[in-house]
């Protein structure tokens, strides 16, 4: 079964107001085993209520798949990346550490790997996935590129980031807006600044050091 | 623009195309199609192999039947008296070679067996019960026939190897071992 071309996965942090309702949604989902495969960051609790779902972007080379050493991590045909499979997964955990945006989880109780693919069952029959169908802001959304050039005017989605070296294309598109010049996105910007090779030492914890 | 396989979805991250991929790219391809085709050639080659390493197999089975057959037949042993066993007892003794537990029951008064003590199923030794006319294994509660050797219950599928006896002036000889399949 190949999901319909046309249709393709839009995420536009902006728009999210932190519900949860896809966290739960994606629970709900029959190749999900009862886990949630979603997960909402905050960008930077103390000041901000600004929230980030992170779903699994697809990408054109998934660096969870190449690091794997059991051969477990296959994508179809329409692209999308699967959870890796039972009989293979050692549950070694490298995917879990090399994939940069951090989607796969490992579930030590069944010693597999599993991540989102996409809602596979749904996707693959026309269906949108749990989380863009229950999404009340539409930050998650499902659909073709004139829907998405119709609803959101004054925005573009890009599918390019920048990994530390590495660049990576992806399937799923992350909306920025029209104004903005960029090209592709830093996967780091969202990470906290204290881990960012580039952050500025805080002075707090300079003293700290010091002391 | 470089020709690439129209199936193969996955990029390497070098960007180069799967000709110039090193080896294990295409044994181990991430698209999952790829992954689940076998070529023609490959599948050939299993089966070839397979069916050659049952032929040895075969050829193996066949050498070893024909190096048991060519075996020179145990030494004859003196194991008892008739006197020293009465009707409903059994003893312990070693054939054909020193530590080879067989173990001789009398029947009644002018019949007699014996048998290899090894279990036929993982080879622990069995016990005469001779009162229930059977000898038992332990291990896997298992059980042969007192008269023939031949599996009655439990896990062991072969009968116990016969050891033939030969009574000669008051006294009783092992003489030789029978391996039986069925």
């Amino acid at each position: 079964m190949v999901s319909p071309l046309a249709m393709e996965f839009f995420v536009d942090p902006g728009r999210c107001i932190g519900c949860q309702a896809c966290v739960q949604a994606c629970s709900e989902c029959d190749t999900h085993k009862g886990q949630s495969m979603i997960q909402l960051d905050y960008l930077d609790r103390a000041s901000s209520t600004q929230t980030v779902p992170v779903v699994c972007m697809h990408c054109d080379s998934p660096t969870c798949a190449e690091v794997c050493p059991a051969d477990a991590i296959k994508k179809t045909a329409d692209g999308v990346v699967q959870t890796a499979r039972k009989p293979r997964c050692i549950a070694c955990n490298n995917c879990v550490i090399a994939c940069p945006f951090g989607v796969p989880k490992m579930n030590t109780r069944m010693n597999l790997m599993m991540k989102c693919d996409m809602c596979y069952d749904r996707t693959s029959v026309g269906n949108k996935p749990m989380c863009a169908s229950v999404c009340p802001s539409q930050a998650l959304f499902y659909g073709t590129r004139d829907e998405i050039d119709k609803l959101r005017p004054q925005s573009r989605p890009i599918n390019t980031f920048q990994f530390g070296k590495q660049t990576i294309t992806t399937k799923v598109n992350m909306m920025v807006p029209k104004t903005s010049r960029v090209e592709q996105l830093d996967v780091t910007e969202t990470m906290p600044r204290a881990q960012r090779d580039d952050a500025e030492i805080d002075p707090i914890m300079m003293n700290l050091r010091l002391e | 623009m470089v020709e690439r396989n129209p199936e193969q979805l996955t990029v390497a991250p070098d960007g180069r195309p799967e000709t110039e991929q090193p080896r294990w790219r295409r044994d181990f391809p991430i698209d999952g199609p790829q992954d689940e085709y076998i070529a023609r050639r490959d599948f050939t080659k299993f089966m070839l192999l397979t069916s050659c390493a049952f032929a040895v197999g075969q050829l193996w089975i066949l050498t070893q039947s024909f190096l048991r057959r060519r075996k020179a037949a145990p030494a004859v042993r003196e194991i008892a008296r008739l006197e020293e066993i009465e009707v409903g007892q059994s003893r312990i003794f070693d054939y054909p070679g020193a530590h080879e537990p067989a173990v001789l029951v009398r029947l009644d008064a002018n019949r007699w067996v014996a048998y290899d003590q090894k279990c036929t199923h993982l080879s622990c030794p069995v016990i005469p019960r001779i009162a229930e006319g059977r000898l038992y294994c332990p291990c896997h509660e298992g059980s042969f026939d007192l008269e023939t050797g031949r599996p009655l219950a439990g896990p062991p599928r072969r009968p116990l190897p016969r050891i033939r006896l030969r009574v000669t002036g008051g006294r009783i000889y092992a003489a030789g071992i029978e391996e039986r399949t069925a």
